[in-house]
């Protein structure tokens, strides 16, 4: 093994194909900064689910003396609020835990969140109502609180805080799935990119590797500084990725979002890394495997 | 050394064999023409020798070794025993003299300080010496074939094959060539040597297989280019 004559081949190859060579690594950078992205957004949608699933609760507001609801006639009575205790008991292990609000606690929470507007002045403890506030060991499966609660006597309505974040997380993963999208797109012609430059790069070596098969080179030895090519563009291509990547978590998330939303956890250093990691094994590999696979039908040894 | 058993060889979408059911031996250390008209199998002859072809029927023996039972990953182990030389040289035309010579041993893994010895060895054999940092344009014709020979015979092969080695010279230089491959001979390397050249191979007499229409037409062990009638 010759280790710096095969060096030299890939640098002479690398540089008579030049312009191909940078096609690819641009080609290379760009669908693994858009994948890379693609699963770090993954990453901070499955980060903010699991905070703030863990947060969110089911609230079963009881009738008041105001309530229009059909279901209610007048306010809620002892006797309904015992079965529906009871039924909510029963709901476990899907039910973890159930508080009850009362008309008192739910009013303070209400100036708290209103000190200082007209609203919470002329509310008065009656006018809010009592409920119970159920917190689900599966958030995804609120509706079989939904359906079973709503529209039950003494059952005014029944919240899903769930619902108001499947909003945001819709979008998000409609984000996603447009990087992730665009990014299989862009690996694909990556793929035939480097097809396509191994196709040059045989034939404008084709000479070299004519010679070095009538001189008894192995295959490996004629193939080798051809893949090592494509494996070095991909690595440099894998590296301004990342580099994208980084500076996304530095400006957009270090920089902007986290002190914009302080309650909100975002994607950390580890997760990068790990994506980083990802992305430099897949496109070194399907460089190869495209290269490989390219090689077998223009280098016939 | 060399051994065809009814050797046919078949191209695609041909309708006449390029060898027909051709049986022939060439023994360690001859010196072999092989003579004919353009299109009589010549080429495939040689090409099959260096498994670059199979044959659609019969076997080919190399070295000792049947050809169709060499498995792929052995076949440039076999060409590192077979030198080749062409008609058109087949020289990096961007590699000197010396770099020519050595990009034969660097492909196949030898050590520096082997290529360091062995080039100038063999550019002093094929009488080249002094003139190892010269690009192959700045050569004549029959330097860059007595280049194109060095690099074939660096590596000691026992077989030497040449396709036309003397197609694009004139006489004086064939002449040249032709005593290079003389001498190469006689070291105990087996060549076989296709050729158009009559006053070649009258000169030289060597054994002569001729070959018509991919058949054996003639094989005489101290022949000349023309049939004898």
């Amino acid at each position: 093994m010759r280790v710096r004559f095969v060096l030299s081949e890939v640098w002479t190859g690398l540089r008579r194909n030049l312009t191909m060579t940078l096609a690819l690594i641009i080609t290379i950078a760009v669908s693994l900064a858009l994948l890379g992205a693609g699963l770090l957004v993954r990453q901070q949608v499955a980060q903010m689910k699991g905070f703030w699933f863990d947060k969110v609760e089911v609230s079963v507001f009881l009738c008041t003396k105001n309530s229009q609801e059909p279901s209610c006639t007048g306010a809620v009575t002892s006797g309904q609020k015992q079965e529906i205790a009871a039924d909510l008991e029963g709901l476990a292990p899907l039910v973890e835990e159930v508080y009850f609000e009362t008309s008192q606690e739910a009013y303070d929470r209400f100036q708290e969140q209103f000190s200082g507007s007209p609203i919470a002045e002329s509310a008065t403890p009656a006018d809010l109502g009592e409920s119970y506030r159920v917190k689900l060991s599966d958030p995804d499966q609120y509706s079989v609180i939904t359906s079973a609660f709503t529209g039950r006597p003494g059952v005014e309505r029944v919240d899903d805080q769930k619902q108001v974040l499947d909003k945001l997380f819709r979008l998000l993963d409609g984000l996603q799935a447009i990087a992730l999208g665009i990014a299989v797109a862009m690996l694909i012609v990556t793929v035939l990119l480097v097809g396509n430059t191994m196709r040059l790069a045989a034939h404008s070596r084709r000479r070299e590797t004519g010679i070095m098969r009538l001189v008894g080179a192995s295959k490996f030895y004629i193939q080798l500084p051809f893949l090592l090519e494509s494996v070095i563009a991909a690595l440099i291509g894998a590296s301004l990725a990342i580099l994208a990547i980084v500076g996304v978590k530095i400006v957009l998330v270090d920089r902007f979002l986290e002190p914009s939303f302080q309650f909100t956890p975002f994607v950390g250093w580890d997760s990068v890394w790990q994506v980083s990691f990802i992305l430099v094994g897949l496109g070194v590999g399907l460089a190869a495997v495209a290269a490989v696979l390219t090689l077998r039908r223009y280098l016939k040894v | 050394m060399i051994r065809f058993d009814n050797v046919t060889k078949l191209y695609k979408h041909q309708n006449s064999p390029a060898l027909r059911d051709v049986s022939v031996e060439v023994e360690r250390g001859e010196f072999v023409f092989l003579v004919g008209p353009s299109g009589s199998g010549k080429t495939t002859f040689l090409r099959l020798c260096l498994k670059e072809d199979k044959p659609t029927s019969g076997s080919v023996w190399v070295a000792g070794k049947d050809l169709s039972k060499l498995s792929s990953w052995r076949v440039p182990l076999l060409r590192r025993q077979i030198g080749t030389v062409f008609q058109d040289f087949r020289l990096l035309p961007n590699k000197s003299v010396f770099g020519n010579i050595a990009f034969a041993l660097e492909v196949i893994g030898k050590p520096r300080s082997h290529i360091r010895t062995v080039v100038p060895e063999v550019l002093e054999m094929v009488g080249l010496d002094g003139k190892e940092k010269r690009l192959p344009h700045e050569l004549s014709g029959g330097e860059q074939q007595r280049v194109a020979i060095a690099r074939a015979f660096v590596n000691r092969p026992d077989i030497l094959i040449a396709d036309e080695p003397t197609g694009n010279l004139d006489p004086n230089t064939s002449i040249g060539i032709m005593k290079l491959l003389d001498r190469i001979n006689r070291t105990g390397t087996t060549i076989v040597m296709a050729t158009h050249d009559a006053h070649i191979v009258d000169q030289v007499r060597k054994r002569v297989i001729e070959l018509g229409d991919g058949e054996i037409v003639r094989d005489e062990a101290r022949g000349v280019y023309g049939a004898a009638l």
